[in-house]
């Protein structure tokens, strides 16, 4: 291994980016680094990086949950139906959840105990509750939700004496929490090995089945808890809130260095992934880059975070052979 | 794991008979069975509304299914090698736009445009191809990168404008509206694809090498066989496939939008899917995937001929979705078993 790849992680690089690009941002254009506007980038990621957390946990475990954007809108729509029928917010959040969790459920029973492909079964459940979403709403649009509620999911409501909104502080304390468990604990080392080698995990005495279970369960608890954040964040409460956001909570947690193959990667690379997407779109979108360039540099980020890593050992390996192979002549 | 079992008798001369005979009774039982719900779907609806197999209605379905019917043929190419193209969408959006663009108000033939399509499909399907083979990186996430790039381009050219029929020349129209002897040609060009495909997957060794890089990369390289080669050309065919399709596109509806196909990738892996060719590799034929594709048009179909309520029609495609993957997976747990008590005795 060549000093280059030992110390140059992938997920410490996109760190590093992360950073280059905030001093970019502050130095070139001008409101970038404000409170107000960090407060908004920040806010927009907010129901992608909630996301990211649970499927970064899924991808070192080898699985994948393409439902949770339809989970969002599921829960989106649940919350606008009940809203109009009248109940309490305090009572639609619970419910919501709870949807959350029963669709989670759904995906880890097809892929634990039918055996199913988690990345076929989820194209599924995608398709099933992004339709019983629009069965819940229809094409309607809620949009009364009373300030008292909508003000928690803003930008402009901070966490006292910082420019932190309350879901972005929500998202730190369970980034915390997910580190924690993923890095610090017997369970995420199981992570770890379950992605790696699923046949020996389970030799080792792992139990694969109801690891992964519980890691879909909460993948769709915090997709549905994500809905109620976008629906408030926007005021509105639609059928097809979040389309095609599955895609982007990927593309993140891929960014930040997770191998999709599973069983490599840290929380901390996800997290850097998932802020570098938000901050580099709000700085192109401040300096009037429109949105089709925003998606083309998401892209090509992405082919360059799978591809650098890989010429990166490519190269070591070859001056790593060179110099085995000098002594020999 | 069916499919190593599938190979014709030239490829399985060591095999024993009775075994052959039984696996192949199997494999046509797995296409069978996906006919078969088919069969179902259509003459239930067809029992209760009548006009779902008049002259139009069966136009219809043909119509409605051909594209998807060529994207789900190269997916399976791509699928069979254990790895995945996402970028299939977007790829049909943008040779939809670039034909349009380049045939508007001209008098371009049918057949230029179609491989001007195919061009530009093939040089996507290339450079993801190149990636995913030489740049040894997950199919995914190139593909999902890819899917983000190309729908940028597309969608930063095409800059809101759209392509209307009434410039498209009327000989690409025609393509989309015409018919051979009564058959419409989108499905005919569809149908000969998938016979070639299916051809070439089951009779030349090339094909056949697709299967063993999905089965076992380790084998198949052990046994010489050039994976990086054979893995871009399957994304050049599944790109050059799609980007035909594209053009197709542009024949069948003339009015071309930049998100033409968006968030169809999805779509085409379900179809592949549910047809059968194992999202892990190694099985499956591209008959089964387009019985899949064919199976998803006519539910939807069927649900609007049966007036089905609009806001069910996508929860009850996502039940049946679930239902075929889960059906197919029992059949095959059953089958393996079967075949190995079989083997014991």
């Amino acid at each position: 291994m060549s000093a280059l790849t030992k110390y140059l992680r992938w997920d410490t690089a996109v760190g590093i980016l992360l950073i280059a690009v905030f001093l970019a941002g502050t130095g070139t254009t001008e409101g970038f680094s404000d409170t107000a506007n960090l407060s908004a980038a920040l806010d927009d990621t907010a129901e992608i990086a909630l996301i990211a957390l649970p499927m970064t946990l899924l991808v070192v475990a080898g699985q994948v949950d393409l439902s949770v954007a339809s989970m969002l809108g599921l829960s989106s729509a649940l919350a606008g139906s009940l809203w109009d029928a009248g109940w309490t917010f305090e009572l639609i959040v619970p419910v919501c959840l709870l949807a959350g969790a029963l669709g989670g459920l759904l995906n880890g029973w097809l892929v634990t105990r039918i055996g199913l492909p988690s990345l076929a079964v989820t194209i599924g459940t995608l398709t099933l509750y992004r339709g019983l979403a629009s069965v819940a709403l229809g094409d309607k649009a809620v949009a009364d939700f009373p300030e008292a509620y909508a003000k928690w999911a803003r930008y402009t409501e901070t966490v006292p004496g910082t420019f932190v909104p309350y879901p972005v502080a929500l998202f730190a304390v369970l980034a915390v929490v997910a580190a924690v468990v993923l890095h610090c604990t017997g369970f995420g080392r199981s992570l770890f090995a379950i992605g790696a080698q699923e046949e020996a995990a389970h030799f080792a005495g792992i139990r694969v089945k109801r690891i992964k279970l519980a890691l879909f369960m909460v993948s769709g608890l915090v997709a549905s808890f994500a809905g109620i954040v976008y629906t408030l964040r926007y005021g509105s409460a639609r059928a097809d809130n979040g389309v095609g956001l599955e895609l982007v909570v990927i593309a993140s947690v891929l960014l930040g260095g997770i191998d999709f193959d599973g069983g490599r990667g840290t929380l901390g690379g996800a997290v850097a992934g998932v802020l570098l997407i938000g901050l580099l779109n709000n700085l192109l979108t401040l300096n009037d880059v429109s949105n089709e360039i925003q998606v083309i540099v998401t892209g090509l980020l992405l082919v360059a975070s799978v591809l650098t890593p890989r010429v990166i050992a490519t190269l070591g390996e070859r001056r790593h052979r060179h110099a085995a192979a000098a002594p020999a002549k | 794991m069916t499919t190593a079992l599938e190979k014709p008798p030239t490829a399985q001369a060591q095999r024993s008979p009775s075994a052959r005979s039984l696996a192949d009774t199997v494999f046509r039982a797995r296409e069978l069975s996906i006919g078969g719900a088919l069969l179902l779907l259509i003459i239930a609806t067809w029992i209760s509304n009548p006009s779902f197999l008049d002259d139009q209605g069966v136009k219809d379905l043909l119509l409605n299914s051909s594209i998807l019917v060529l994207l789900a043929v190269g997916q399976s190419v791509v699928v069979v090698t254990r790895n995945i193209d996402l970028s299939v969408g977007s790829v049909v959006g943008l040779t939809a736009f670039a034909c349009g663009h380049f045939a508007s108000g001209t008098d371009h033939s049918a057949v230029t445009v179609l491989l001007l399509g195919t061009g530009l499909g093939l040089v996507c399907g290339l450079v993801s191809g190149a990636l995913v083979s030489f740049g040894r990186v997950p199919a995914l996430v190139v593909t999902l990168g890819m899917l983000y790039v190309i729908q940028g381009i597309d969608h930063a050219w095409a800059h809101g404008r759209q392509i209307n029929a009434a410039n498209v020349p009327d000989g690409v129209l025609s393509l989309g509206s015409g018919s051979v002897l009564g058959v419409p040609c989108l499905p005919l060009i569809s149908a000969v694809v998938l016979a070639g495909t299916a051809y070439f997957l089951r009779t030349y060794r090339s094909g056949r090498e697709l299967y063993a890089i999905g089965s076992s990369p380790e084998a198949a390289r052990l046994a010489g066989i050039p994976i990086r080669r054979r893995v871009l050309a399957a994304y050049a065919f599944s790109g050059a496939v799609a980007g035909f399709a594209g053009a197709l596109w542009l024949a069948r509806f003339g009015t071309v939008v930049a998100d033409a196909a968006n968030g169809w990738e999805l779509t085409v892996v379900s179809a592949v899917v549910v047809g059968g060719v194992a999202i892990t590799g190694g099985t499956g034929s591209v008959w089964g995937a387009a019985l899949g594709a064919l199976l998803l048009t006519t539910i939807g179909s069927a649900l609007v001929v049966l007036k089905v309520d609009s806001f069910w029609q996508q929860a009850i495609t996502g039940v049946l979705l679930l239902l075929a993957i889960t059906t197919d997976r029992v059949v095959q747990v059953r089958t393996t078993s079967a075949l190995r008590k079989k083997s014991r005795r």
